[in-house]
């Protein structure tokens, strides 16, 4: 394993910053997104613009690190500080191609927890709730699931949908109303899934390291892997550098 | 009846924050706060309302970094509407766990939205209509039928939608950057939910880090979220917002939330910690002075970037 080269949030960054495509309108989110916005910017999508739920509209990263996303640096030399409503309104008239959001629990469909884990009503811990994640994952084009990879995250059914994926399968969506969108990815500490036609998720890619029987032990459904599946890329030099210039201390990617 | 306390013209509305609590935040009261998000969130205010021992409150917000944490720590808090309750670079809120988990110190009401129908019912709050409509969350069990949404068509067409019913909080508390004493005040930055909030409040409470003169502020009507009418009290607070961010004054406190993370979790360590920073000292001054002098230099702005000027002159 080459962890010595490279953590495995620092993978989980440049995975994250791939599925930005050049030009996209991305809503960023909280945490690891703020890197992996600020590496694609640098590296492959000079024309992305980020949305902040606070209001925040940036064409270029900032130059520090950000905590939040209301941090001063967040906020000196951006493009537009606006309301909430008018960022969430413009990500309600379709004009967000990218969001990402983290989870405490996602399924084999998509659909995040972050409201109750465990039965609700019964025995369950309090997460903190949807913040803006349910609105990106109804509204924006796509979205990009990241958390951590075990059985108690990946499960079969969540407890309760904070943020709706793919409901029950191909077809939910759209029945329940929500105009567009759906996830394209979850991205995990050991492997990278997509969705099927069914909108299901299966394993496309495995980080170095892990090998498939890791990612099926540590998957709360009997999960299906692409005839195709290959090893994640790793991060190359250039986008580490670019992502320990951001994170010097590795707040969010030691 | 409209509830105008506090909402007239007046040449000073300037208190102190022990005055402008007491007067204008009763028990039992729903108060949005936190509107800014993670930046100017009104600390020294909410530490006011833990020191005057308000009990069965509301608290309406979309996210909160911390302050509704400590808040229901100090069982002030019977209700939360609001999007996310936690701690944004340190995880979860301790005090919220055990209250909505084991009802310490008593039980929790908790009316989940997500940030965007918290701004849409702030929105129709300030808007004066009973809902508006939306396109978010259909299929979510946030939108069940259980919570405080409802479903419907369009009339115009056959779009599936969610009905946001407005939020009208009796107490809508911002801090700000400046004020004139009569109630003007100019706030810069990203400012989340702050006007929709303090146009639908019935009561607005404005905690700034500097009083100005009057022709500072209305020297660009423009940076003006609330019309003064509408603000029930002034308190000038330098600091009030700390550990959260006032752009161009300070910076967040990044370690101060990572010690409240590591301080409160148990709820004797929490009791112990709202003990030290907010019952055992009488004001933010005396807070500040808790911190260190050393610390809070630490976070100062130091540099000057202003804006470019504009012109408004009529002639």
């Amino acid at each position: 394993m080459s962890e010595a080269r490279y953590s495995s949030a620092e993978l989980m960054v440049v995975a994250g910053s791939r599925e930005i495509g050049d030009g996209d309108v991305v809503f960023v989110g909280m945490r690891l997104p703020l890197i992996a916005f600020a590496l694609a910017k640098r590296m492959h999508a000079p024309s992305a613009v980020g949305f902040f739920e606070n209001g925040v509209i940036r064409d270029r990263p900032s130059e520090s690190l950000l905590y939040t996303m209301g941090d001063p640096p967040n906020i000196e030399d951006a493009s537009m500080c606006c309301t909430m409503s008018t960022v969430m309104g413009l990500l309600q008239k379709g004009e967000v191609d990218l969001g990402y959001i983290g989870g405490a629990e996602v399924d084999r469909f998509g659909n995040i927890n972050t409201s109750y884990a465990g039965h609700v009503g019964k025995e369950f811990v309090k997460l903190p709730g949807s913040g803006g994640a349910g609105d990106i994952a109804s509204l924006a084009k796509r979205f990009v699931v990241i958390i951590d990879h075990n059985s108690r995250r990946l499960v079969e059914r969540v407890a309760y949908v904070t943020s709706p994926g793919n409901g029950d399968g191909a077809g939910w969506r759209e029945r329940q109303g929500l105009p567009r969108g759906g996830p394209s990815a979850i991205i995990t500490t050991m492997a990278v899934l997509r969705f099927d036609e069914n909108r299901e998720a299966f394993v496309a890619s495995v980080h170095p390291g892990f090998s498939t029987d890791d990612v099926r032990e540590n998957t709360g459904w009997p999960v299906r892997f692409a005839p195709d599946c290959a090893t994640t890329p790793e991060p190359t030099e250039e986008e580490l550098r670019v992502i320990r210039a951001i994170d010097p201390t590795g707040f969010w990617t030691s | 009846m409209v509830d105008r306390r506090g909402l007239t013209v007046a040449s000073s509305k300037l208190l102190t924050m022990r005055e402008a609590i007491s007067r204008f935040v009763s028990d039992g009261d729903s108060i949005a706060m936190g509107l800014a998000l993670e930046a100017l969130i009104p600390f020294a205010a909410g530490h006011e309302i833990i020191r005057q021992n308000r009990r069965d409150l509301t608290l309406i917000g979309p996210i909160s970094d911390i302050l509704f944490d400590q808040l229901i720590g100090a069982g002030c808090v019977k209700r939360v509407i609001a999007a996310w309750i936690g701690n944004v670079s340190a995880g979860l809120g301790y005090n919220y766990r055990r209250a909505a988990e084991d009802g310490v110190p008593h039980r929790l009401e908790i009316t989940d939205h997500s940030n965007f129908t918290i701004s849409l019912g702030l929105t129709a709050g300030a808007l004066g209509v009973p809902y508006l409509p939306a396109r978010t969350l259909l299929g979510s069990d946030i939108a069940r039928d259980s919570g405080p949404f409802k479903h419907g068509t369009s009339p115009f067409g056959s779009e599936k939608l969610l009905f946001v019913p407005a939020i009208v909080p009796d107490v809508t508390i911002l801090h700000v950057q400046r004020a004139s004493e009569d109630g003007g005040c100019h706030a810069w930055g990203n400012l989340g939910v702050s006007a929709e909030g303090a146009l639908a409040g019935k009561r607005v409470i404005v905690v700034a880090e500097e009083i100005v003169e009057r022709p500072v502020i209305t020297s660009d009507p423009n940076r003006v979220l609330v019309p003064p009418y509408r603000v029930s009290a002034v308190v000038h607070e330098p600091g009030g917002a700390h550990p959260s961010s006032v752009q161009g004054y300070y910076g967040r406190d990044h370690a101060f939330y990572g010690e409240y993370h590591a301080a409160t979790k148990t709820a004797t360590a929490s009791d112990e910690w709202i003990q030290r920073w907010v019952r055992g000292v009488d004001g933010r001054a005396a807070f500040l002075k808790l911190l260190g002098a050393e610390q809070w230099r630490s976070l100062a702005v130091r540099g000057s970037k202003p804006a470019a000027p504009v012109n408004y002159s009529a002639t």
